[in-house]
């Protein structure tokens, strides 16, 4: 009887030891896989960093000119660390924008392009590419190795910051879900996925936003922060929200502000 | 910083200015943010006019960044409270495997996806059995829940009353209010309350 006791309880507490070995090793076995996926080597995203390269420099429009004298902040066709200071205020726009919107604006501005045929396009799919992934991938590519900087001086960018607080912690629609509901605080995870804690400076938003854009593995496209956004709202249950809005840029900045000094390594290749 | 909301939001409607720290910054007015929302969203998707988009609960928990000063906690917990419904027949306990089924479910309710029944998605932030690894972290572990409540009836109507509508029970809790939304069928909330209270549950074992 004893020995039976002892058997029973040697096996129960087996039990809680296993389950907690077992947790052990599937965070290995995901730690493995991550570091897999992340071998520049082999990341499809650097091909969006060469269509991109050919899309900046094509001549297209009504006006036949190529991007190159877009400014992107640091100055006409200046693409070394832009990414790193966008969004920022465009004095010509009277405007905070993100790098997309910036290159919107040039298209119709400079180049007189057909861009609702670019917004149509704004997410690639199969058998169609997105021309803004490829020059955000390009554009962004300029920065890598350089920090987050981002100006936050003018009245604008101050209160696209704070729009952007409060985009962050608003509550809405089927779920009551708000960014913060999922990443305003430290080591969560939603299922095995880990969320970064993004509603205060430090590293787990300097990885994040250092790593967008990035080549999706499980969707095979490279994806831009605007899409990350949409796909946030999407899981969010929310309507779509409008791509290129003004939101979407201020929850940005936000977001971009709470990287600050983090490195910029894109694109980078997620799951 | 609660104090440094509520300050702020007592000022709400005007323009408010916020020490010179960048975290603090919350300069903007209602109506400019308002603003800004309608232009992400201008229009109501096709099939989704019944849906709550934006309500005086969600409004007053973001402002507060879901920390509520306890009169505002009060009024709220009550409005929610006034929501709730239990089932006609009076039963709150379903079948637990069909509760099981709709837990693991994260599906429906998206702007990509076809109407269909939607799936609790219970294991994303709990931890629910023992049995399942792949739980999320965002909600306390439901281990033993039933069982530790000693399967008290009055205890499972509570139970189906918080899945229902959470901020009945805490205003501005993280969780999703499943039965105020319709998120969640009557069937499927009396099936997750199954699930945390019969004694066959894998939450139980």
């Amino acid at each position: 009887m004893r020995v039976f006791m002892a058997l029973a309880m040697s096996v129960t507490l087996g039990a809680g030891f296993a389950h907690a070995q077992q947790a052990i090793d599937t965070e290995k076995e995901l730690e493995k896989y991550r570091q897999m996926m992340s071998d520049p080597m082999s990341n499809p995203g650097f091909l969006n960093v060469d269509r991109g390269e050919v899309l900046w420099a094509q001549k297209r429009g009504a006006k036949n000119v190529s991007l190159e004298g877009c400014d992107l902040g640091e100055g006409p066709g200046k693409l070394e660390g832009a990414y790193a200071k966008l969004p920022r205020f465009f004095a010509d726009t009277g405007k905070v924008m993100d790098l997309e919107q910036r290159l919107k604006h040039c298209m119709d501005t400079i180049q007189g392009l057909d861009t609702a045929d670019i917004v149509k396009r704004r997410f690639g799919r199969v058998g169609q590419t997105s021309d803004m992934e490829d020059l955000v991938a390009f554009i962004a590519n300029k920065s890598s190795g350089m920090k987050f900087s981002v100006p936050l001086s003018h009245p604008k960018e101050k209160e696209a910051f704070a729009i952007g607080q409060e985009l962050f912690f608003r509550r809405s629609d089927f779920q009551d879900f708000s960014c913060a509901t999922c990443h305003a605080e430290e080591s969560k995870r939603i299922r095995l996925q880990a969320l970064p804690q993004l509603n205060k400076p430090g590293k787990d938003a300097q990885a994040t936003m250092g790593s967008w854009p990035t080549y999706r593995v499980s969707q095979s496209q490279t994806r831009t922060m605007q899409h990350r956004l949409w796909d946030c709202y999407r899981q969010m249950r929310s309507p779509e929200p409008v791509y290129l809005s003004e939101g979407l840029t201020a929850l940005t900045l936000y977001l971009v502000k709470q990287a600050e000094g983090g490195e910029i390594q894109v694109p980078s290749i997620k799951r | 910083m609660k104090k440094l909301s509520i300050s702020v939001f007592a000022l709400a409607g005007a323009l408010i200015v916020g020490p010179a720290h960048a975290q603090d910054m919350p300069k903007v007015d209602a109506k400019r943010l308002e603003e800004v929302t309608k232009a992400m969203w201008p229009k109501t998707p096709e099939g989704w006019e019944k849906r709550i988009s934006f309500d005086e609960t969600q409004a007053i928990c973001s402002q507060y960044r879901n920390d509520l000063p306890q009169a505002e906690f009060d009024k709220v917990k009550a409005r929610e409270l006034a929501t709730v419904k239990f089932p006609a027949d009076g039963k709150v306990l379903g079948d637990w495997k069909a509760g099981q089924r709709a837990a693991n479910n994260g599906r429906g309710g998206t702007f990509t996806d076809k109407p269909m029944t939607n799936g609790g998605n219970c294991y994303a932030c709990h931890q629910m059995d023992r049995f399942e690894l792949s739980y999320g972290t965002l909600g306390p572990s439901l281990v033993n829940y039933g069982k530790d409540r000693k399967f008290a009836p009055e205890e499972a109507k509570a139970a189906y009353a918080k899945i229902y509508n959470s901020m009945s029970v805490l205003p501005c809790s993280t969780m999703p209010r499943f039965g105020y939304h319709g998120f969640l069928t009557e069937q499927q909330l009396k099936d997750l309350t199954a699930l945390l209270f019969d004694p066959e549950s894998p939450v139980n074992k």
